[in-house]
């Protein structure tokens, strides 16, 4: 099976900091990959050698089982990038920026007016069609580069937050317009994002990444139950008592010192938030579903990066 | 049409080889500022026909009368017709040099136009051969508007003159390179300000534009030889009195050496600058 992506060994470094520091994975056809990790982690270093726009510094590459280094050309072509700034040109209009980004791909002019039409409806644009993209909010101009994006028809779309500085009505709305991308087209998707919460409603596989590493791969799914299970408990200002009593028990837990984390592994795990709530805790203890977030902080640790 | 040239202390080496990649992709680049100008052209051709005559009728009506006439190659010339055609080369200078270094970092730094297009099928040295065509064809543009005027006022021999179109495309992208490669080395958008007052004032003043430069000190002379508007106001002037001779052969291999030097020296600027 040929693979959409293939990194192995794969290294970025900018003199002497290493920021991809030797990562393998592999996407599928069809498939929505996620690359999470806090800031700096390497993500968008990553993603930048996958559509080509930085160069490798060591390891293989292969999209569409081409050789990026080689055949970057012909990659590109096949690829749609949602970069980080909203990089909009400003001197167009809405309808322009999506017609002369199609002339870089070498598509007519007549096809990408046609194309210009269908994608601005898609992203329910097409009343601004004839705006300076100066005037347009902030989710509009995030469905316009994803347009954009589209504008050459990608068998890969590549998403480096795509929704960081959206309010929920438009983040939803584009997560709405990439699932109905990926059901309709068999497209595949390689996104990176901050949000846990886009990365388990969207991604089919995903890998958290930090310090150039990856630390984990798999389902969003498998991954929090594999290291952190069904449910959370959270206490506050826990008592010395409990904390004896989550010591005696073995429970796995997190202590933060005004917050006690701990992670209910099985079924029973209902039963245990009783015992405790009843039994340690005045107020402030609560029980939900174990989320991808638990795993993210797990593993890459709490303290603030930058 | 396509070219590969490495340039690299050591091609093995890959930190140091930088491959240029260019194809007539490049037209994209060029295409898309075409479209940019059509919106906004009924404002941009005004200056290129309005400060002629400023200049006009400021040097040639105010100063000729103090001035009178001068000799030129052997002639006695009025002034006026004198500083016409330096007035179209400090055009073809201009509009190329300011287009692809403000114009262009504004493109490339603040609207983040270049990396847009480095995830299309464009390589970095066609977005910047694509820029500096650019330039050169505003400065193609700014010439047919200007020397249509000064035509009308009767200072331009033809067919001679004709000559000044191609000459101010090359005019145009040997100073849309030398733009080019500022802009690949300028932090930021005000320092500009330090290469125009170092390069393109004195070049507008000492460039046999407004004067003849041989009563100015010998050192002078010497310096005004090394500017290529020195040389593209040569060329202009003895086209637009009619005389074509062998002697413009020099002045053309000058601006085409110049060429050669920052338009590579542009991409390989910019390549550092822009791919990390």
């Amino acid at each position: 099976m040929e693979y959409v992506i293939e990194a192995e060994n794969l290294r970025k470094v900018f003199n002497n900091f290493v920021a991809v520091d030797g990562i393998s994975f592999q996407v599928y056809p069809g498939e929505c990959f996620g690359i999470l990790g806090p800031n700096g982690a390497g993500k968008t270093s990553t993603i930048r050698m996958i559509y080509g726009f930085s160069p490798i510094t060591s390891g293989k590459l292969r999209v569409f089982g081409l050789d990026i280094t080689k055949k970057w050309r012909k990659i590109r072509a096949r690829v749609g990038v949602c970069q980080q700034d909203n990089n909009l040109d400003a001197d167009l209009n809405v309808r322009e920026n999506l017609e002369i980004f199609a002339q870089y791909f070498n598509i007519s002019r007549k096809q990408a007016r046609a194309k210009a039409q269908s994608l601005l409806k898609f992203i329910a644009l097409e009343h601004r069609q004839d705006d300076e993209v100066i005037n347009l909010s902030g989710g509009m101009k995030r469905r316009l580069v994803l347009a954009r994006a589209l504008i050459n028809d990608p068998d890969l779309l590549i998403l480096d937050e795509p929704t960081t500085g959206l309010d929920p009505q438009s983040r939803h709305q584009v997560w709405d317009r990439l699932r109905e991308l990926r059901s309709k087209k068999g497209l595949s998707i390689l996104l990176t994002t901050h949000y846990m919460e886009e990365a388990s409603q969207l991604c089919d596989r995903l890998i958290i990444m930090d310090h150039g590493r990856i630390l984990v791969e798999g389902k969003p799914a498998d991954l929090i139950r594999h290291h952190v299970g069904h449910v959370v408990i959270e206490v506050d200002d826990p008592s010395p008592k409990l904390r004896i009593f989550v010591q005696n028990h073995n429970l796995k837990h997190e202590d933060l010192g005004h917050r006690l984390i701990i992670y209910g592994q099985n079924q029973d795990s209902g039963r245990l938030f009783q015992e405790i709530d009843d039994q340690f805790v005045d107020e402030n203890c609560i029980l939900r579903m174990a989320t991808l977030e638990d795993v993210f902080l797990k593993l890459t640790g709490r303290e603030l990066r930058e | 049409m396509k070219a590969r040239v490495s340039v690299g202390h050591e091609l093995m080496h890959r930190k140091n080889a930088v491959s240029f990649t260019i194809s007539r992709r490049f037209i994209r680049v060029w295409q898309r500022n075409w479209s940019v100008y059509r919106k906004t052209w009924k404002v941009s051709f005004l200056p290129p026909l309005f400060e002629p005559l400023f200049y006009l009728l400021a040097f040639g009506i105010g100063l000729s009368s103090f001035v009178g006439e001068l000799p030129y190659r052997g002639f006695q010339v009025s002034y006026i017709s004198f500083i016409a055609p330096a007035l179209i080369a400090v055009n073809i200078m201009y509009n190329a040099f300011f287009e692809n270094t403000y114009t262009s970092f504004v493109r490339m730094y603040y609207q983040k136009n270049f990396d847009a297009m480095l995830a299309t099928p464009l390589s970095l040295e066609e977005i910047i051969t694509g820029e500096i065509m650019w330039g050169a064809t505003k400065s193609v543009i700014a010439t047919v508007i200007m020397q249509s005027v000064i035509s009308l006022l009767g200072f331009i021999h033809y067919p001679q003159g004709v000559l000044i179109l191609p000459l101010s495309f090359l005019g145009g992208f040997a100073f849309g390179s030398f733009g080019m490669f500022i802009t690949s080395i300028m932090p930021n958008i005000e320092i500009f300000n330090i290469p125009v007052f170092l390069f393109i004032t004195p070049m507008f003043l000492f460039s046999e534009t407004f004067f003849p430069i041989n009563h100015l000190p010998d050192w002078v002379q010497k310096l005004s030889l090394l500017f290529p508007l020195t040389h593209l106001v040569r060329i202009t002037r003895s086209l637009s009195f009619g005389l074509l001779d062998s002697g413009l052969l020099w002045n053309l291999a000058y601006l085409l050496i110049f060429s050669l030097i920052f338009f590579p020296l542009a991409l390989l600027k910019m390549h550092r600058r822009l791919i990390k």
